[in-house]
């Protein structure tokens, strides 16, 4: 095989893995629950829908993993920020300037993950495991341990809303700005000077830094792009809850975002990662979600089969990758 | 005296098409140190490494003791009673010198460490190496090298061994520890061991050694007792010719000073360098593994720290430490841990060539893949690079097929001093040829080039003039034309010329 049939297999492995789940999920529907169809438009837009938030954290977080770092505080950040939008709206600061406080939270707070990592010299890992504890307790202060309650304009309060029925928009407008999100940053990673230097950061720091890179400004940078990314988590979030800020959101979404830059091919030693991969690495969680709820598994069960298949994912890009070099 | 305790018969080694090692016999009688010198490259390593196990022979045999000795690895190797001490020590910082010293082999019951005879055995065997009390309980991280060096030592004797191999023993140690060390190794001899130390210092040879050994091209080319011998006989044993080898020649003629260093310091390595380098000039920085030439260049460069001097780049001095205003400035570095440092290796081609220097293509940051992957195209091919496709990983090209394509992003980036770190290390016999070629070519049109590397043969043929480092100082530096192996190897193994 050529360098280049390789290299499209990888890019498409997700989407078979995401296939074949659609398929199971169909089957069963076909032959066990004849009267209720799995691809429903309900459905699917509720799949869309539930993904959003480890989406739209998966695509930061392969930009951080590419570069060979990792953040497990997205998930408190994702509370901080949701907590901060609704707080300064119930304080009766316009949606505008609100969701500004809450994109700069966001940004200051990856940003800090990675000052941390390059200042301290300390493995990401370790900082971003305490900044999880400081967000969470800064979310949970911010909010003194109660949900906040607040209202929001349409255009920042129901971005997870379904579209009325009938309208051309398929799924809700959350969504489609997670898409060009995707769009953007697949852009920016492929062919700017930033995304190339991020990948060889990852690659092999080293080398990136005998080639004069600013390797710890682009890991700052590439931090806090993460935390632009889990300030949207935390509007969608806000939306998710109606209008609710809750210092208790995003405890173990950390996880599943991780494992969805991995399953889509994300490497944790740095230099791999693909954006659209991501997307649907986050597209298979939930859709395992959904077809074992449609197939009435337990949920213990659901937790089994989801851990198995991450790894599953991962052994499977291993060998594969070993094949290739 | 009887039959020899270790003896090793018609070993020969190759990896791939390379032939490391052939047909190598030599014995050690219990008693005996013998010293095993060659130049780089000459098979040592190869030889420890078939010795420690690492390496399985492709032919020949070895035994201790009248036993066949055929080690699978480190651990087996031991237990057949050979003990190896590296010039990198394995020592665990935070563990007592007792638990170095058992390590791997701690006395137990039941799962449960011995400690009292642990700690027994552990003075009983230092006390075979020093006069001097040393506190086994005391965490390793609190002693100097030398001690960590008996201790190893130690763990040896623990472990029963009855041939040990020294590597490099005195490379990181000063003069009157390596005078200890010395006694160390004669009293072991007189314990009856066998010894075998492999050194490039030939002047410290009669201290200790009884016999030697002379690798040439994985041969052995001389052997006898030492008593009689001479520093000049084993240079000349150790010279010899090599493998003939295409050294292309390009005409040139120096112009002005384009690089000069002044006092340079680094901060273990190299200690007050000064050295100037003209335009159309190829530098030569001859010496032994860890003598300082690497560390040389890495400071003048900024990937390591200085703790003082200057670098000035056509008189004008470079004031910011870091290798983006080197490269800025028209340096360039080429390292010599290709896989480590020098590529990125699971990145493609293009991304590898062009990492220095994208400000070509970018606009605003964001950047022209087509106008890129013309420009790499082309330089791929002026690099003769075969696989001439830009998008093709780096993993899968041969080594030196990769060197070329650390050697292009030099040209890329537009260095004028062309650093260079062993830039052939681990290439194929062609691919050299074309380096120096290129090389060659390269101070024809005016740049100013120094290489490091430890193949006195390349340093002579390729360069103008060259430097010898010594133990982190520089010594002579003379007209390539005015040095031979024999005094390259003479100045840089420290035997007064």
């Amino acid at each position: 095989m050529n360098n280049r049939s390789r290299a499209l297999l990888a890019a498409l492995a997700p989407f078979l893995g995401l296939i074949l789940i659609l398929l199971l999920c169909g089957l069963y529907g076909h032959f066990f629950k004849p009267d209720a169809a799995f691809f429903s438009g309900h459905r699917l837009a509720l799949i869309a829908k539930q993904t959003a938030i480890v989406g739209v954290g998966a695509l930061g977080m392969t930009a951080v993993i590419a570069a060979g770092g990792i953040d497990l505080s997205v998930g408190s950040m994702i509370a901080l920020t949701s907590v901060t939008l609704a707080q300064t709206l119930a304080a009766g600061w316009s949606p505008v300037a609100a969701l500004c406080a809450t994109i700069a939270v966001g940004v200051a707070a990856g940003a800090l993950n990675g000052l941390l990592v390059t200042g301290l010299r300390l493995v990401p890992f370790i900082v971003t495991l305490g900044t999880m504890l400081v967000y969470r307790g800064l979310a949970e202060s911010i909010a003194a341990e109660r949900k906040i309650a607040a209202s929001a304009p349409d255009w920042l309060g129901s971005l997870l809303d379904p579209p009325a029925s009938g309208s051309l928009q398929l799924v809700p407008s959350g969504v489609w700005i997670i898409v060009v999100l995707a769009f953007v940053l697949a852009l920016v990673l492929r062919r700017t000077v930033f995304g190339r230097q991020i990948f060889a950061i990852g690659s092999s720091e080293p080398t990136a830094r005998l080639c004069g890179v600013a390797v710890e400004r682009r890991k700052i940078e590439v931090y806090a792009l993460l935390g632009f990314f889990m300030a949207l988590a935390g509007v969608l979030e806000f939306d998710n809850l109606n209008g609710q800020g809750s210092p208790s959101s995003g405890g173990g979404t950390e996880l599943g975002i991780i494992a969805a830059v991995v399953i889509g091919g994300g490497s944790l030693n740095g230099g791999r990662g693909s954006v659209v991969g991501s997307l649907v690495g986050a597209l298979m969680i939930t859709t395992l979600g959904a077809g074992c709820a449609f197939a009435e598994i337990s949920e213990p069960v659901q937790k089994i089969v989801t851990g198995s298949i991450i790894i599953a994912a991962v052994a499977l890009d291993r060998t594969r990758q070993k094949q290739g070099s | 005296m009887s039959a020899p305790l270790f003896r090793m018969t018609c070993v020969s080694k190759s990896f791939g098409a390379t032939r490391a090692l052939r047909d190598i016999s030599f014995a050690v009688k219990a008693g005996e140190i013998r010293a095993l010198v060659g130049e780089n490259g000459a098979g040592k390593s190869t030889l420890l490494g078939i010795l420690a196990g690492v390496h399985q022979p492709d032919s020949g045999s070895m035994e201790v003791g009248g036993a066949a000795f055929a080690p699978r690895g480190p651990k087996d190797a031991s237990k057949s009673g050979v003990a190896m001490i590296h010039q990198e020590l394995a020592i665990a910082p935070d563990l007592s010198l007792a638990e170095n010293i058992a390590l791997g082999a701690e006395p137990a019951h039941a799962g449960f460490v011995d400690r009292t005879r642990m700690r027994d055995q552990a003075k009983a065997a230092l006390a075979r190496l020093s006069t001097e009390p040393i506190d086994v309980d005391r965490a390793a991280r609190e002693f100097p090298l030398s001690t960590l060096q008996l201790v190893e030592i130690a763990r040896a004797l623990c472990s029963q061994a009855r041939v040990i191999v020294f590597d490099e023993p005195t490379s990181s140690l000063g003069k009157a520890d390596a005078t200890r060390l010395f006694q160390v190794i004669r009293e072991l001899g007189a314990q009856g061991l066998a010894i075998v130390v492999v050194t490039h210092f030939l002047e410290e040879l009669p201290l200790f050694a009884d016999t030697y050994t002379v690798l040439r091209d994985g041969e052995v080319v001389a052997e006898g007792p030492i008593a009689g011998t001479t520093s000049d006989d084993l240079v000349q044993a150790m010279v010899g010719r090599s493998i003939d080898l295409a050294f292309p020649r390009v005409p040139r003629t120096p112009g002005d000073v384009l690089l000069s260093v002044e006092s340079l310091s680094g901060q273990r390595t190299p200690s007050d360098v000064s050295l100037k380098v003209r335009r159309g000039e190829v530098l030569g920085l001859a010496g032994l593994v860890g003598a300082g030439r690497s560390e040389f260049l890495r400071c003048v460069f900024g990937l390591d720290r200085r703790r003082s001097g200057i670098v000035r780049i056509a008189d004008a001095p470079l004031r910011s430490r870091s290798p983006r205003e080197s490269i800025r400035r028209r340096l360039g570095f080429l390292s010599e841990d290709r896989k480590g440092e020098g590529l990125a290796l699971d990145q493609s081609i293009e991304d590898n060539l062009t990492l220095s220097r994208l400000g070509p293509y970018s606009r605003g940051g964001w950047l022209s893949l087509r106008k890129r992957r013309t420009v790499v195209r082309e330089a791929l091919e002026r690099a003769c690079c075969k696989p001439g496709d830009p998008s093709a990983i780096l993993s899968s090209l041969s080594g030196g097929n990769q060197q070329k394509v650390a050697f292009a992003r030099l040209l890329h980036q537009e260095a004028e001093i062309l650093l260079l770190d062993e830039p052939t290390r681990g290439i194929d016999v062609a691919t050299k040829s074309e380096i120096y070629q290129t090389i060659g070519e390269l101070a024809a049109s005016g740049k100013a080039i120094v290489i490091a590397s430890s193949h006195f043969p390349e340093l002579l043929h390729v360069c103008d003039r060259i430097a010898v480092f010594q133990r982190g100082n520089l010594g002579a530096v003379r007209p390539a034309s005015d040095w031979t192996e024999a005094s390259l190897l003479r100045a840089a193994s420290g035997v007064g010329s």
